[in-house]
């Protein structure tokens, strides 16, 4: 019987921080994520960048912070307006969190080419 | 009015037990859990609590009456009962600030735990909790960066933070020990760390683990895109090598480094701290020595003391242990002192251990490191119980994967974010935590198999130190 490894060669991947290495979200499931960051009383927040400059500490915003926006519809026209304009960037969304100036949730809804 | 010198020995009792005194808020507060010996009064017990720990002796003496001992003398105001337990008893001791040198936590535990543990008419004495006055924590730097200057620095958000411990812990050389850390950090971790056993041996020097170690962490951030660190153990033989291998991890461009605090002693992490501070370095603290300490029901100082006294003294990161792990640890009185590390005000909670309100103001919080003996199967019940503010740290539970440490590492990310997101989502994670697994293991063989390997590992011994309930 001719011999065959059990082990599995695992590739490094590059990834984007956080939920970087689940399957891409469908649109209920990145729906589920804005309802928890409005929840918390975070403000919504979309940032973008070219994924040559992906380790950069500061993409660039998407219009300001949606400070107090409730709506989730409002928040997903945002995103794809961001990814629309930039279609080639990377496009974040951040639950931005002013009690502790943090961010409660932050991860890349639309990754560049 | 002038006193008159009379020798001789009194009850202690007379000069400290004060049951009207009402605690000033510039007062540093203990709980003792007091057990006398048989025939003692509990009120001779506590008073000589207070008088040992502040400005007693044993016999009166004249040289005190050249100063006015009233003001500085620490008063038990407050006795009670310990739940479910007869003999033993909780005594609460006021002691006035000016007892106390500014910032140094050497200085208030080598007054409260000190000689009056070894004290004849005890046979018991454990530190519950002390009550730090907001006017002493002013005067501690605390952590060198805090949870939120951690998260920037390392760019991780909305999530905890995932690490491990490299094995074997000895006798790698500093090249296969480099190997380990790639393997891990590129597999998906955010941290890996120096055991704490690892400082600078025959098999390998320091400088030699630290150059390696720098290069595999340069390797994995440059090809994940990620941010990642080391945690560099820095605990030495004295203060000046533990400096000068704090300063290469900087000179390399490390961005964390690592001290065992209780094995190293308060006054050189104290130092250490500081020097983080001031060179923009992460700080990552160990606890070996503590269950020593800390795990005897009724003789000791419980960890809640020591979790403060490190917040204090400063540090990024702290051990607490797992909870569902192969170590000791009550998941209420693990979340009590968590929130001590994390929180800036913490009520009085009984049902969590804390004794005292305990006002942290500005002080920046420290996250909560869960290690040993914790794997996949682990990671729903330590996210609900942990929260985003704290890092888990599977060793075996990474390295023990059959394809190896970038894969085991890769199976415990996915389990991390699969439980976050389902959590996000509004799920009960601990209670349907297999069925969030196992639904993430459908796009990741790499956690299907870890899921099967570790199907069967429990550790379900009680644990040995219990909150006192009735």
């Amino acid at each position: 019987m001719p011999f065959k490894s059990t082990v599995g060669d695992y590739q490094t991947v590059a990834t984007l921080e956080t939920f970087g290495f689940l399957p891409p979200f469908t649109q209920d499931e990145i729906y589920d994520q804005i309802a928890y960051i409005i929840a918390q009383g975070w403000s919504p927040l979309v940032e973008h960048v070219h994924p040559s400059n992906s380790m950069a500490t500061y993409w660039s915003y998407w219009k300001l912070p949606f400070f107090g926006e409730k709506d989730l519809g409002v928040i997903v026209n945002e995103l794809e307006s961001c990814h629309r304009a930039y279609p080639d960037h990377h496009v974040r969304l951040v639950g931005y969190d002013a009690y502790t100036q943090s961010q409660g949730s932050c991860f890349v809804v639309f990754e560049g080419r | 009015m002038s006193k008159k010198y009379d020798a001789g020995v009194k009850e202690y009792r007379d000069t400290y037990w004060t049951p009207d005194y009402v605690p000033l808020d510039t007062d540093l507060l203990a709980c003792f859990k007091c057990t006398g010996q048989e025939g003692v009064p509990k009120e001779e017990v506590a008073a000589a609590v207070a008088a040992e720990s502040s400005t007693g002796t044993w016999s009166t003496v004249w040289s005190e009456l050249l100063t006015d001992l009233d003001f500085y003398k620490g008063r038990c105001y407050r006795i009670e009962d310990v739940p479910g337990d007869k003999e033993a008893f909780y005594a609460f001791i006021a002691y006035p600030l000016d007892l106390f040198e500014e910032g140094s936590i050497t200085n208030v535990l080598t007054s409260l735990v000190g000689n009056v543990f070894g004290f004849k008419a005890l046979r018991n004495l454990r530190l519950e909790d002390i009550r730090f006055p907001m006017a002493f924590i002013k005067t501690c730097m605390g952590p060198p960066n805090g949870i939120v200057v951690e998260r920037d620095r390392m760019n991780k958000y909305g999530r905890p933070l995932l690490g491990c411990t490299i094995k074997p812990k000895l006798g790698l050389s500093g090249k296969n020990y480099g190997r380990v850390v790639y393997e891990c950090l590129r597999g998906g971790l955010d941290f890996t760390k120096d055991d704490e056993n690892i400082n600078s041996q025959p098999f390998q020097r320091w400088q030699n683990r630290f150059e390696f170690v720098a290069e595999a962490t340069n390797l994995a951030q440059q090809e994940t895109g990620e941010k990642k660190g080391h945690y560099l153990n820095c605990t030495a033989a004295t203060p000046e090598e533990m400096y000068e291998r704090a300063e290469f991890a900087k000179e390399l461009g490390q961005p964390i480094i690592m001290h065992d605090y209780i094995t190293g002693g308060f006054t050189a992490n104290t130092g250490l701290a500081k020097w983080c501070r001031k060179n923009g370095m992460l700080l990552h603290i160990h606890r070996a020595m503590h269950a020593v300490i800390d795990r005897h029901p009724k003789h000791g100082i419980h960890f809640r003391v020591l979790a403060k006294c490190l917040r204090l003294s400063g540090g990024d990161q702290l051990h607490t242990g797992t909870v569902v792990g192969k170590l000791e640890g009550d998941r209420q009185a693990t979340l009590g002192f968590i929130d001590q590390l994390r929180e800036s005000f913490v009520p009085e909670d009984r049902s969590r251990g804390n004794f005292f309100d305990q006002d942290w103001g500005s002080m920046g919080g420290v996250f909560a490191v869960a290690s040993g003996g914790i794997h996949c199967w682990h990671m729903p019940a330590l996210v609900a119980i942990f929260g985003d503010d704290s890092v888990l740290q599977f060793g075996g539970g990474t390295h023990g994967h059959p394809w190896g440490s970038a894969a085991g590492a890769a199976a415990n990310r996915v389990a991390l974010e699969a439980c976050v997101k389902a959590r996000n989502s509004g799920r009960e994670i601990e209670r349907e935590g297999k069925d969030i697994l196992l639904e993430a293991a459908k796009h990741s063989p790499e956690l299907a198999i870890a899921l099967e390997t570790w199907k069967e590992i429990k550790f379900e011994f009680d644990t040995v130190d219990k909150l006192d309930v009735n």
